[in-house]
C-alpha cells in the first residue's frame, strides 16, 4: 500500500530540480522494502523475547541442570550424564510413590469433576428462574484463592473437631484420620480440587452447549427422543472438542497438583505429604528434593520426567476423547 | 508518503526501547558502589519464626544512635523451613538476601559450604568479640577453616514447660521444684505421664512425638557422641549412632503409653492445641517459651510453669546473624550484627521473646539471671535455663540435617497414627538415607 503512495508521489515539475528529489526518495524506497519485510517480525518480537526469557531459557536450563549434580552445597558442578534419570526411574521408591499418588488423585478428582460439570451445565442450559444467579454462583469457587480453600477444607477434615468427622459421628460411623489413611487423604484432597474446578468446567460446557443449534433438539424431540437420549446423542457429540479441551487442561492441572495437598497439612514437614508420603504428589516431591535436600540437578530430572508424563497422558486422553463420540 | 516514515519512526522507537530495556537490565545490578559512609543506608534484617527475634526496640535504639541508618525487618511469621529454602536460593543466586540474615543452628552447617558467599565477620573485628560468646556457640558460627560466618544470638537450652492447673487436677505436685523431682530421667517422665493419663482422660500429657524426640535426641547426643544423623566427617550415621536409636525408642515408648496428643509441631492443629489447652507438658528449649506465650495467649497466663527437664542439660536450636556478600552495605551490616548480638542486645531479646542469650556476660546479667517470667507463673526462667547453658557440649549437625530430621520425624508421626514402631524405624533408616543423599 505504501508503494502505491510512492508511485503517486513523484513531483510533476521534471527537469533538474526533480533529480535530487528522486534520489532522496530512492533510499526510503529500499528502506520501505526492508520495513515491509522485517517489521512484522519486530511486532511479534516482544512475545518471543518474553517467551525466550521466561520459558525457553528455563526449559533449556532445566535440561542442562538435570544432567549435572548441581547443588548449593557443592562448590563445583559436575556433569553426570543420565545418572539422575537412571536413579529416579530405577531406585527411587519415593518418586514412584508420588507418581501413584498423583495419578490416584488425578483419577479420583478429574472423572467426577468433569461428569459433574457436564450434568451441572446441562441443568443450567435449561430455562431456569434466576439463571444468571446460578450461572454466576457456580463460578464463585474459581475466584477464591486455592490457599483459602485448602485451609478451610483442611479444617473440615481435621481429625478432632473437624466437621466431616463430626457428621460421620452423627450417622454412627467412627472418625477417620484423614491424613493417616492414603485413600481417605486422596478423597479429601479430590473434594477440594473438585469444589474449585467443577464450576469452571461447567461454565465452559455451558458456553459450548449454547452454541449447539436448537433445531437438532427440536428434530430429536419430534422423533420422540427423551431428554436423556438428547443429552447423550446430541449434546455429548457436539461437545467433543470442548471435552477434549477440558480433559487436557484438567490433565495438566491434575498432574501438577500441589497447593491442595501441600496445605492439607500445616507445620513442619508439610512438603512430605503425610507421615508416609500418603499424598505427596510429583510436584511436591520435586520441591522436597530441591528445597530440603538441595539436589537441584536431581530435581531437574524430576521436572523433565513430569513433563514427559503429562505429554503422554494428554496424548492418551486425546485419543480416548476422539473415540467418545460417534462420527457415524 | 508520510506513512512509511511514520512506520520507520515507530520501528526505530521500538528498537530503541528494546535496546534501552536491555541495557537498563544489564547494568541494574552493579549500579551501586560499595558502601560509602555518609548517605542514608537502609539495612534489611531477615529473621524467621512466629515471634521474630524481639529486636524492635533495638532497631529503634540503633537508628537513634546512627542517624544515617534505617532498619527494615522481614520474615516474622515465616517458618524455619520456608525461610531457609528462600535464604539458600538467595545466597546461591547472590542477590535478594537481607543485609543481616539469621542462620539457624540446624542449617548453618549447610552454609559452611557456601562460606565464600558470606562476609567473613573476622574482617570487621569479630575476633575481638570472641569472649562475648559461649565457646561452643562461637565454634558453631565459625567454618572449619576459621571464617566467622555468624555471630551467636541465642541458645536453646532445655527445660520442661507444664500446665500446673492440669497437674493439680490430676493430683500431681504443682511446685516446680517438686515437679522436677518427678522426672530425673525420661523413663520416669513417661511413668509420670502414665499417672497423669490415669487421672485425666481428657488431656494428653505431651504435645507431639516429634517435639519430645528432638529434645531427647539433642540432650542424649549432647552428653553422648556429640553428633546426631551425621558424624563429624559428614558421614550419614542414622543407623550407626546409638544415640539416635535411644531417643527414637524412648519416643515410641512414650507414644505407645498413649501420652502423645499427636499434633504435628508448628501446625495449625498444634497452635490450636495451645489455645484449647489439650496437652499438659511440652519439651521446652528457651525459645519455646515465646512460642507458648504467643500461641496460648493471655487466657492461659499463669497456667503454665517451667521445671527442669529430665536428664541433664542439652540444647536445641538457637541462631546466628551473618552478613551475605551480596549486601551493598557490608560494613554497616556487620556493625548492626555486632550490635544485635552484643550482650546488651541479647538481654533485650531475652526480655522480649525469651530467647536465652549465648553471651556469658548476658547470662550472668541480673536482667537475665534473676529474671522471672510473669506469664509462666513467675518462674525464675533465667536461673532454670541458664543453669545448663554455660557447660553445654555442642551437638554437631550435618549439612542436610533438616532433610534427614524431617524424614525421621515423619516416621514418628506414622507411629502416632498407629503404625508399627519397628517397621517405622526401618523406614526412618531408609528415608533418612534418601534424604541425606
Amino acid at each position: 500500500m505504501s508503494l502505491d503512495l510512492h508511485t503517486a508521489a513523484p513531483p510533476g515539475g521534471g527537469g533538474d530540480p526533480a533529480r535530487p528529489a528522486r534520489a532522496a526518495h530512492r533510499r526510503p524506497a529500499s528502506l520501505t522494502r526492508l520495513d515491509l519485510k522485517y517489521s512484522p517480525y519486530l511486532y511479534v518480537l516482544p512475545f518471543f523475547a518474553i517467551f525466550a526469557v521466561f520459558s525457553a531459557y528455563p526449559i533449556g536450563y532445566t535440561i542442562w541442570i538435570a544432567l549435572t549434580d548441581r547443588s548449593p552445597l557443592n562448590a563445583t558442578i559436575s556433569f553426570v550424564g543420565l545418572d539422575n534419570f537412571v536413579e529416579l526411574l530405577t531406585e527411587d521408591p519415593q518418586f514412584w510413590n508420588a507418581v501413584v499418588n498423583t495419578f490416584g488423585m488425578f483419577l479420583l478428582s478429574t472423572v467426577p469433576q468433569l461428569l459433574l460439570a457436564l450434568v451441572l451445565a446441562n441443568a443450567l442450559n435449561r430455562k431456569l428462574r434466576a439463571q444468571t444467579f446460578f450461572r454466576m454462583a457456580i463460578a464463585m469457587p474459581i475466584i477464591t484463592s486455592t490457599a483459602v480453600v485448602a485451609l478451610i477444607f483442611s479444617m473440615l477434615y481435621a481429625k478432632e473437631f473437624g466437621l466431616v468427622n463430626w457428621l460421620l459421628d452423627l450417622v454412627g460411623l467412627g472418625p477417620i484420620d484423614w491424613r493417616a489413611n492414603r485413600l481417605a487423604s486422596w478423597f479429601a484432597i479430590s473434594t477440594m480440587v473438585d469444589w474449585r474446578w467443577v464450576g469452571y468446567n461447567a461454565l465452559i460446557y455451558l458456553a459450548a452447549m449454547q452454541s449447539i443449534s436448537k433445531d437438532m433438539y427440536e428434530a430429536a424431540a419430534l422423533d420422540g427422543a427423551s431428554r436423556r437420549r438428547q443429552f447423550w446423542s446430541i449434546t455429548i457429540p457436539q461437545l467433543r472438542p470442548t471435552i477434549i479441551f477440558t480433559l487436557i487442561v484438567s490433565t495438566i492441572g491434575g498432574l501438577q497438583l500441589f497447593t491442595e495437598p501441600l496445605l492439607f497439612t500445616s507445620g513442619s514437614g508439610g512438603i512430605s505429604g503425610g507421615s508416609e508420603g500418603q499424598f505427596q504428589t510429583i510436584t511436591m516431591y520435586l520441591l522436597d528434593v530441591m528445597n530440603t535436600r538441595f539436589r537441584w540437578g536431581y530435581a531437574g530430572a524430576v521436572a523433565l520426567v513430569l513433563f514427559l508424563l503429562i505429554a503422554l497422558v494428554s496424548l492418551v486422553n486425546y485419543l480416548l476423547a476422539r473415540r467418545i463420540s460417534s462420527d457415524k | 508518503m508520510s506513512v512509511p516514515i511514520r512506520r520507520r519512526r515507530l520501528a526505530a522507537i521500538a528498537l530503541a526501547s528494546v535496546a534501552v530495556i536491555a541495557t537498563a537490565s544489564a547494568c541494574g545490578d552493579d549500579s551501586s558502589e560499595t558502601s560509602s559512609g555518609d548517605g542514608p543506608v537502609t539495612l534489611i534484617v531477615d529473621v524467621f519464626g512466629d515471634q521474630g527475634f524481639g529486636y524492635d526496640e533495638l532497631y529503634k535504639q540503633y537508628e537513634a544512635e546512627h542517624p544515617n541508618v534505617k532498619i527494615q525487618e522481614r520474615g516474622k511469621g515465616l517458618g524455619l523451613g520456608d525461610y531457609n529454602t528462600r535464604l539458600t536460593q538467595q545466597i546461591t543466586a547472590g542477590s535478594g538476601a537481607g543485609d543481616v540474615v539469621a542462620l539457624e543452628e540446624g542449617t548453618i552447617v549447610q552454609f559452611y559450604a557456601q562460606s565464600d558467599k558470606f562476609v567473613n565477620l573476622a574482617d570487621h573485628g569479630a575476633n575481638d568479640l570472641k569472649a562475648n560468646f559461649l565457646p561452643w556457640k562461637w565454634e558453631q558460627g565459625t567454618t572449619p577453616d576459621g571464617k566467622v560466618l555468624g555471630l551467636g544470638t541465642d541458645v536453646g537450652s532445655m527445660a520442661l514447660c507444664y500446665r500446673s492447673d492440669l497437674f493439680k487436677a490430676a493430683g500431681l505436685p504443682t511446685d516446680r521444684e517438686q515437679v522436677a523431682t518427678l522426672w530425673p530421667t525420661w523413663d520416669e517422665f513417661i511413668a509420670t505421664g502414665q499417672k497423669f493419663a490415669a487421672a485425666d482422660k481428657k488431656h494428653k500429657f505431651v504435645d507431639s512425638a516429634t517435639n519430645f524426640y528432638n529434645v531427647v535426641l539433642m540432650q542424649i547426643a549432647g552428653s553422648g557422641t556429640g553428633y546426631t544423623y551425621y558424624d563429624k566427617s559428614n558421614k550419614l550415621v542414622v543407623g550407626e549412632n546409638a544415640d539416635v536409636r535411644t531417643a527414637y525408642d524412648l519416643t515410641t515408648k512414650m507414644i505407645s503409653a498413649g501420652l502423645s496428643n499427636n499434633l504435628q509441631s508448628f501446625s495449625n492443629e498444634w497452635n490450636a492445641g495451645f489455645k484449647n489447652g489439650t496437652f499438659a507438658t511440652i519439651a521446652c528449649p528457651a525459645w519455646m517459651t515465646g512460642v507458648i506465650k504467643g500461641q496460648a495467649g493471655d487466657a492461659a497466663a499463669g497456667k503454665w510453669d517451667v521445671a527442669k527437664a529430665p536428664g541433664n542439660g542439652g540444647n536445641w536450636g538457637g541462631s546466628f546473624l551473618g552478613v551475605p556478600k551480596s549486601s551493598k552495605h557490608a560494613k554497616e551490616a556487620a556493625e548492626l550484627a555486632k550490635f544485635l548480638t552484643s550482650a546488651k542486645g541479647q538481654t533485650e531479646a531475652f526480655k522480649k521473646v525469651g530467647n536465652l542469650p549465648s553471651s556469658p556476660q548476658a547470662l550472668t546479667d541480673p536482667a537475665v539471671a534473676d529474671s522471672v517470667n510473669e506469664y509462666f507463673s513467675k518462674a525464675p526462667v533465667g536461673k532454670i535455663f541458664a543453669a545448663g547453658a554455660t557447660d553445654l557440649k555442642p551437638v554437631y549437625l550435618g549439612p542436610k540435617n533438616n532433610a534427614v530430621r524431617t524424614a525421621v520425624e515423619n516416621t514418628l508421626r506414622a507411629v502416632e497414627q498407629g503404625k508399627s514402631a519397628g517397621e517405622q524405624w526401618q523406614s526412618a533408616l531408609k528415608n533418612g538415607a534418601a534424604a541425606g543423599k
